[in-house]
């Protein structure tokens, strides 16, 4: 296993501030906006992003809830990995708003895929647009591209993107796992 | 895979603590998810499930109909009352024909202990225990057991007394084994004739009176008479059994604290409980309803992910 960092704690929140200010550019106040981060990683962007929108915009309501997508994969008994159910925390209407989802790594899109379908079971909101940290290009599955990107990288499908947080890792970085170098 | 440690859900017996609190947190989200504007979610979009009834049940097989169309499964019916079982079909062939129809996970409740057992070794099917005779009916005992969870933070260390018709009660048995396993002291509170001889086998207290009952527990589960069940007089008349079993507003508010009070319906009302204390606050036998059907999709979810796939 080679672990390469790809990006570092100082241009980890460089990306995180750039991307606030693309969505204030976006949807200044934030009156028919919500942020929903998907589990189980993507909650930790999402809470981080509505942090640092709540210090940017004092005075707007920023509403951030967690979308848990267990029971919507596509992969269910076709996977060897557990399907752990996750919280789901959505305490506000997302009829008509607009969406923005988030998630930290966009690998396949299977993920996003089943994400839109959780967050319909919610209500029909007015748009939808997905932020990810992380877009791994040429690895998709489904047509599924972010409006949001905080970092374009390559990589093949065996490596492992994780972005790590100070609460979890230790740091806030962004690494690369590959099994062996080719 | 991390997941349940058996294949079949035939009894509360066979399970783990760690499949209690995969259980348990997996009916947690599921119990949000019934609180959705859409209250459904596509996990078991291709898995047929057949519910057989050989015993009438309103509650827990409806119930479990929920819980399989909140999961997107297909769903099929059948009661004994009209089917060829009377014609002298055996169970096994029975359920043959029906998983010829391709079905994946078969709910049945059945008059004969052990049935869910005995099916489980001969089919190839998953099987989800809804009640086989007096033996178990353990998704009765997860649901209480979560309730109990859910209103006092966990079931460790608490009191339970389970009061009434001990004897006919598969709730009781799977009750007791689950309530053990998870921490709680048992108590059983009836008159004599309800209560069974090998009671003294499975570790619990047993208590005549039932104010002294009320007094030691946290919890009081207070099973219905069957009366359906009694081929013999248990009791000189049901007049009887309320005025020495029955629990009314007067009992519960001179205990000096405040007990839960749980029921596995139907209720009796004015038998084993009057309507006030039904609908009192310290009754939880409305969540008890809404934690089954959570508990249900959570068991048949976990049980779906063990179906093979070719």
């Amino acid at each position: 296993m080679q672990a390469r960092e790809i990006i570092g704690t100082k241009e980890f929140h460089l990306i995180i501030k750039r991307l606030a200010f693309q969505l204030i550019e976006n949807h200044s106040d934030f009156k028919d906006t919500v942020l929903i981060g998907l589990q189980d990683r993507g909650i930790h962007l999402a809470d981080k992003l509505g942090d640092v929108l709540r210090e940017m915009k004092p005075d707007s309501e920023i509403n951030v809830g967690h979308l848990d997508i267990t029971f919507f994969r596509d992969d269910f008994r076709r996977s060897d990995k557990p399907l752990k159910a996750n919280k789901t925390e959505i305490n506000f209407v997302i009829e008509n708003k607009n969406v923005i989802l988030i998630d930290d790594v966009l690998f396949t899109g299977r993920t996003v895929r089943a994400g839109l379908d959780a967050m319909m079971a919610f209500g029909r909101p007015a748009n939808v647009e997905l932020l990810t940290f992380v877009d791994r290009r040429y690895t998709r599955h489904l047509p599924i591209e972010a409006s949001y990107v905080g970092k374009t990288v390559d990589s093949i499908a065996k490596d492992k993107v994780l972005v790590e947080w100070t609460k979890l890792e230790g740091q806030d970085r962004v690494m690369m796992y590959s099994s062996e170098k080719e | 895979m991390e997941g349940l440690s058996v294949d079949h859900l035939l009894g509360i017996k066979d399970l783990t603590i760690k499949d209690f609190q995969l259980i348990f947190k997996t009916a947690d989200e599921f119990k949000e998810v019934i609180n959705r504007p859409i209250k459904k979610v596509p996990s078991l979009r291709d898995i047929t499930i057949a519910n057989l009834f050989f015993e009438n049940s309103t509650r827990t097989k409806l119930s479990f109909e929920l819980a399989e169309k909140r999961l997107s499964s297909d769903v099929i019916n059948f009661s004994s009352g009209t089917s060829s079982v009377k014609k002298g079909e055996t169970l096994v062939d029975t359920v043959n024909n029906i998983l010829a129809m391709k079905v994946d996970m078969v709910v049945m409740r059945h008059p004969n202990p052990g049935a869910a057992a005995y099916l489980s070794k001969h089919v190839d099917a998953k099987i989800v225990n809804a009640g086989d005779g007096a033996h178990e009916h353990p998704t009765q005992a997860l649901l209480d057991a979560y309730s109990i969870q859910e209103k006092l933070g966990e079931v460790k260390g608490q009191k339970v007394v389970i009061v009434g018709d001990v004897l006919h009660s598969r709730v009781a048995l799977s009750n007791i084994y689950c309530l053990q396993k998870l921490g709680a002291e048992v108590m059983l509170c009836g008159p004599a004739t309800l209560i069974p001889k090998f009671a003294h086998t499975l570790g619990v207290k047993v208590e005549h009176n039932l104010r002294k009952a009320l007094e030691w527990c946290d919890v009081a589960n207070m099973l219905r008479i069957q009366l359906e069940r009694q081929d013999n007089k248990y009791f000189p008349s049901l007049r009887e059994y309320v005025m020495q079993y029955g629990m009314n507003k007067q009992l519960l508010d001179s205990l000096g604290k405040k007990i839960v009070v749980m029921h596995p319906g139907p209720i009796n009302r004015g038998v084993e409980i009057t309507s006030e204390v039904a609908d009192s606050d310290q009754s939880i036998i409305l969540s008890q309803v809404e934690n089954g059907v959570a508990i249900r999709m959570a068991v048949l979810y976990l049980l779906a992910l063990k179906i093979n796939r070719d």
